[in-house]
């Protein structure tokens, strides 16, 4: 196989960011920023591809594999493509207690998807999740770096509605 | 009001900013034990607290400091653990949020302690807007000469950084913790070694729980002895309880270890009750991992003693009829709630959050999952109640980490408190398996 130009490339303020997350560790434990880095290349690209994986793996002078492991253990690590929204669910006990079941229905019912799908105009995937450690303020999901708590039918109709927009 | 060691700031406008946490005391703990104390007198202050992990395990924390390995030439790790992913926990998140100065303080006097010159905070990925508010505060005390090189003068020198996870429970263990630090998927070590000996790239390595670490600074400021004043017998100190479920007033609550379960139940400082019109059916005190107990025996004990907040009370009866303290993670149930369909949901928790290392819990927790999925779901038969309480059995103890037993325990008790709940649902199906119908039985409710 022939070399190809690599096309998968952190932007220059992020290659900034990772350079910065690599000096944190000692000498030689570069590793050490694997999970950081790939929080960075998933804000970039929305999901670690197996190129952005090797990419990473190269930044870190580690083996591919030794990134897929770490990718796959991960639940954060979205390994295929996402709408632009991810709404990350909590489904445990306390949310449930709280009537977090039937807002999850509701929520479904209203994007028309079910639990790891895409809906059709790419705006929103649904992921359920375990406990977010917010459960005094359940039910709750999160996108990105928000927490939406304290969930009514009402209060998610207006957050998609919003996100719609 | 009770005396509050964490969060008698909390609510001060702008507390998160480092001149608003400086004016209300902050940082003169650091400024007195690095310019007249020796890190051995810190950790002496640590051991007389008798302050104990506040992550679950409640291993008193001044002991743990001691095991530290101290070899030449060696550099060694401070990792405070803030993967707070216990359900029914979110005291950390809570702290960490609205204050950060406060951890970070106890940071820099811990880290003196040890001998640490860089050290870690371990946060769970999904509180990446708590770790953004960390990194801010960490700046801020940084440009006012808390952190780097030369601090206050003294010649010693700490680097903080803070680290996210990538979702994943098991990295609350600590040497899965570790390994993830490391870049690693999130597998707990055999130990021994333990972390004191071998931990962060095989250094010696102290791994403590946020609530811990924020102690330090009134330990400091007031003195060991003063800390283990407060509280009872060895639960020294306050607890930060994070109260959820059926209740008036969930939240995270500091409370002096001692007070009554029933005062914090009821009182309108704390929970503020069971919400209106309904009673209390059953219990988790200190996160899911720890035994479930019936209403009539969470706020006394089998001998009819008054249950108190502490390691101790929780746990009078064993097994049998007690609980533990945990976390802190308060879960309360009324009458609404049915015991099978929330032990199948922590079930499922344990399930996906098993690493996959030992097979009693990568089997046993999945196979777990599937027995009570069918029992709450109208297939269960009466031999699956006893097959349950056998695989607890064999995933208990038997795994490299505690993942196991938090994993066995929950299943095991909702049986032995509960198992008229589990019976019915086997020999009224169809009833059972109706849109909001829960077992009414003859349970005693509160």
């Amino acid at each position: 196989m022939t070399e190809s130009p690599n096309l998968v490339a952190f932007t220059p303020e992020r290659l900034e960011t990772v350079k910065e997350i690599i000096a944190r560790y000692p000498e030689g434990r570069q590793k050490s920023a694997l999970l950081p880095v790939l929080h960075v290349a998933q804000e970039q690209w929305g999901w670690l591809s197996s190129e952005v994986m090797d990419y990473v793996a190269g930044i870190l002078k580690i083996e591919p594999v030794e990134v897929y492991e770490v990718a796959t253990f991960y639940t954060m690590y979205h390994l295929d493509p996402v709408g632009k929204h991810v709404i990350e669910y909590c489904r445990t006990g306390p949310c449930c207690l709280m009537g977090g079941e039937d807002v999850y229905g509701h929520l479904k019912k209203k994007l028309g998807i079910e639990a790891g799908e895409t809906t059709a105009d790419g705006k929103f995937t649904l992921k359920e999740v375990e406990c977010l450690a917010a459960c005094g303020w359940g039910p709750v999901f999160q996108i990105r770096e928000q927490f939406y708590m304290n969930l009514t039918n009402e209060k998610v109709d207006q957050i998609i509605e919003d996100l719609s927009k | 009001m009770a005396r509050k060691i964490l969060t008698e700031h909390i609510n001060v406008p702008g507390i998160e900013t480092f001149d608003v946490y400086r004016k209300q005391g902050g940082y003169t703990a650091v400024e007195k034990a690095i310019k007249t104390m020796t890190p051995e007198e810190v950790v002496e202050e640590a051991k007389k607290s008798g302050v104990r992990g506040r992550g679950g395990a409640g291993f008193p924390m001044g002991m743990k400091w001691g095991f530290l390995a101290k070899p030449e030439g060696v550099p060694r790790y401070l990792v405070c653990n803030a993967d707070e992913s216990e359900p029914g926990t979110f005291k950390d998140h809570h702290l960490m949020k609205s204050i950060p100065h406060l951890l970070i303080e106890g940071m820099i006097i811990s880290s003196f302690a040890l001998g640490a010159n860089k050290s870690f905070i371990y946060v769970r990925g999904e509180l990446m807007y708590v770790i953004r508010i960390l990194e801010k505060a960490i700046a801020e005390a940084k440009a006012q000469g808390f952190l780097g090189k030369n601090i206050l003068g003294s010649g010693y020198d700490l680097e903080l950084v803070v680290q996210p996870g990538g979702g994943a429970y098991i990295c609350g263990e600590e040497t899965a913790l570790l390994e993830s630090l490391e870049g690693k998927r999130g597998n707990p070590r055999n130990k021994p070694p333990f972390p004191a000996v071998k931990g962060l790239y095989q250094s010696p390595t102290v791994v403590n729980n946020v609530e811990s670490i924020s102690n330090m600074p009134w330990i400091i400021n007031n003195g060991g002895d003063a800390y283990a004043q407060i509280g009872i017998g060895r639960s020294t100190g306050t607890k930060l309880i994070s109260a959820s479920g059926h209740i008036q007033k969930p939240g995270v609550y500091e409370i002096e270890l001692g007070v009554s379960v029933e005062e914090f139940l009821n009182s309108d400082e704390y929970c503020g009750g069971i919400r209106k019109g309904h009673h209390l059916k059953a219990l988790v005190a200190g996160g899911s991992s720890v035994p479930i107990l019936p209403a009539n025996l969470i706020t006394k004990t089998a001998a009819g003693e008054d249950r108190l907040m502490t390691y101790e009370s929780l746990s009078d009866g064993g097994f049998a009829t007690g609980t533990m303290l945990g976390s802190g993670g308060f879960i309360v149930f009324d009458e609404t709630a049915c015991i099978v369909r929330n032990t199948w949901n922590f079930s499922r928790f344990y399930h996906h959050e098993s690493c996959g290392q030992c097979s009693p819990c990568r089997e046993g927790t999945g196979w777990m999952e599937k027995v009570l999925h069918r029992i709450e779901h109208g297939h269960g038969s009466m031999h699956d109640i006893d097959l349950l309480v056998d695989i607890s059995k064999k995933i208990e103890g038997n795994t490299i980490c505690p993942l196991g037993d938090a994993a066995a325990w929950p299943v095991a008790s909702a049986i032995r408190h509960f198992r008229d709940e589990f019976v019915w649902h086997i020999t009224n199906p169809q009833e059972a398996t109706a849109p909001g119908a829960v077992y009414m039985g003859d349970m005693a409710l509160v």
